[in-house]
């Protein structure tokens, strides 16, 4: 479409790349817009640090085209580009025997920042207490924490995150996607990878699922819910008479678990689930519902086996 | 230039951070007074005597220990950065291929032109203070030549170093290649070169060949350049002394060493350009 309101900050169209003789990704196209948070998803080998050093300019596309901020990321013009672009590369080990602010500073000054802004950053990410003590001393959250202060230098209008997460504890993602969601509240485009799909769901707007370097699946996560249509778990707790458990909602539902301690376990559609909550609230002994919509690694588990046998649906 | 200067400035002062810089002018110091001292030892006297001794057995000690630390010093700059993941990151910023290896050579090159020039300086001044026999001019003449190519030398070996370190996958590989290359420049080459001699009973082909077969060989560069000066040291060098004769100005094997700097460089400015990260 032409004159979009929303402008693009990335565009991939039909994007292939060979490395050698292995097809690391085949006509890719995807676009995100200013101030999206997109999470890209994939098993290993599928492709998602491909699509990020592409976007970064470090490695040529063999075939299609990209585009970052609406201009091709090598080339001449390409340092410029990269002052807005921010980049936390996947298991980066920071310079050992430096400190924390150290190792800021020299990334700052690659990147032509002023000094004050490498303290600014460390308290940003928490990490102003730590700041003198080298980086060989820092746990796996610290020093991502580090790279995330290094990918904010110069307050980036894009971040591109490959793998923030891995490795870290529970705490340390919930910091880590407080401040994601920060950055999304400033208008900052993300562009964040991720394997393992517990934590991310409630922080990006749009899921674009790769595998074996092929776009399987692009859209929020209701629009991928719909397509897959995939049942919503439904649990309801209730010390149920022996003959009188609940089974029989109004509308067609599975009973996909039956424990003797009261919990009684449905799959249910997505467009019924309204129906069968209101059909288990009538019941006396409910004493606790709870719904589970499907979640984005039965999402992926369906468009990856639905890609392998070929029936996969048309994406847009 | 800004760029090149923050690499440059930070691969120095890991020098310093590291010890590099200290450990290497203490050694050379060590060295180079030692020398001085006990290089007449075989002819019964102690002491700080001819400079042309002097000279000849430092540089003889100096082409092993040069490109040994300075192959040392340089061999994972491209290769460690791959496998720490940080050469990605640097690659990602508004810095470009050449400019990183280029601050990384002002870098490694400073951390060497400062340890060689203190560690030799300093032994010159105690040479010059304890000696009777040395003049304090010719001494300083000889010595500064001799440290200016001793810098090109270790210079030379440090563009080797990236070479190796653009052209292997493995930090533990451009280790082994590192090592491969020194001895094969310093030890073997000149065994070789030897062996060609004998076998060909110094022919008068192999014999006009020679000084060509030497100038590539940055070692062995450096060694005449050293010894050709001495009349003296021409009797201790063998091999070189062959060579020393003719052609071989000192004018001429500074531009050599210059050239082993810069050849390797490209080198590995091209490679690196080539380079899948």
């Amino acid at each position: 479409m032409e004159g979009e309101p929303v402008m693009s900050v990335v565009e991939l169209e039909q994007v292939s790349k060979v490395f050698e003789r292995l097809e690391a990704l085949a006509g890719l196209s995807l676009r995100v817009s200013e101030g999206e948070v997109v999470g890209l998803l994939g098993h290993n080998g599928a492709g998602k640090s491909t699509t990020m050093k592409l976007i970064l300019g470090l490695i040529r596309a063999t075939g299609g085209e990209v585009r970052v901020f609406g201009q091709p990321p090598h080339g001449a013009q390409a340092h410029h580009l990269r002052l807005r672009i921010g980049y936390l590369p996947e298991n980066v080990m920071f310079y050992e025997q430096l400190t924390g602010r150290e190792v800021l500073r020299y990334f700052g000054r690659l990147k032509r920042v002023a000094a004050g802004q490498v303290d600014e950053l460390l308290e940003r990410v928490g990490l102003q207490g730590a700041a003198d003590r080298r980086v060989k001393t820092y746990s796996k959250g610290m020093r991502q924490r580090l790279g995330l202060a290094q990918a904010l230098l110069g307050w980036p209008r894009l971040l591109i995150l490959d793998e923030p997460t891995v490795g870290l504890d529970p705490l340390a993602i919930r910091d880590f996607y407080t401040i994601i969601d920060e950055l999304q509240a400033q208008g900052v485009t993300v562009i964040l990878s991720s394997h393992t799909l517990s934590g991310i769901e409630r922080h990006i707007d749009r899921a674009v699922i790769l595998g074996g370097g092929r776009l399987l699946a692009d859209g929020t996560l209701e629009e991928l819910r719909a397509r897959a249509g995939l049942p919503y778990r439904l649990r309801a707790y209730g010390r149920f008479a022996s003959d009188d458990w609940p089974e029989h909602l109004p509308v067609p539902a599975l009973v996909t678990q039956r424990a003797a301690d009261g919990c009684l376990e449905f799959s249910v559609a997505g467009q019924d689930k309204l129906a069968a909550l209101r059909g288990l609230l009538d019941h006396p002994a409910i004493q606790d519902i709870e719904l589970e919509p499907p979640s984005l690694e039965a999402l992926y588990a369906y468009f990856s086996a639905a890609a392998e046998s070929g029936s996969l649906p048309p994406c847009t | 230039m800004y760029m090149i200067l923050t690499v440059a400035a930070k691969e120095f002062r890991d020098g310093l951070r590291n010890r590099w810089v200290m450990a290497i002018t203490l050694v050379f110091a060590v060295l180079a007074v030692g020398l001085g001292y006990f290089g007449a030892a075989a002819s019964g006297r102690l002491g700080f005597t001819g400079l042309a001794t002097t000279i000849a057995s430092l540089s003889s000690l100096a082409v092993f220990l040069i490109p040994l630390i300075a192959l040392l010093l340089a061999y994972d700059s491209v290769v460690g950065e791959d496998e720490q993941g940080t050469l990605l990151l640097l690659l990602s910023y508004p810095l470009s291929r050449l400019q990183l290896l280029t601050g990384k050579f002002l870098g490694h090159g400073a951390i060497l032109a400062v340890s060689t020039a203190l560690g030799f300086g300093v032994a010159g001044l105690v040479i010059t203070l304890f000696s009777e026999q040395v003049q304090g001019g010719e001494l300083w003449r000889a010595l500064g030549f001799f440290i200016l190519t001793a810098i090109l030398l270790g210079w030379a070996f440090v563009a080797l170093a990236y070479v190796i370190s653009v052209l292997a996958t493995e930090k533990s590989r451009a280790a082994g290649l590192a090592l491969i290359v020194w001895f094969v420049l310093v030890l073997l080459y000149d065994l070789l070169l030897l062996g060609l001699l004998v076998a060909t009973s110094g022919g008068q082909e192999t014999v006009s060949t020679l000084p060509y077969l030497l100038l590539s060989n940055p070692t062995d560069v450096f060694r005449i350049a050293n010894l050709i000066g001495f009349e003296a040291a021409q009797a201790y060098s063998g091999l070189t002394a062959i060579a020393a004769q003719n052609l071989l100005h000192p004018a001429l094997l500074l531009f050599a060493l210059l050239g082993w700097v810069m050849l390797p460089f490209a080198l590995a400015a091209w490679l690196f350009q080539r380079r899948r990260t």
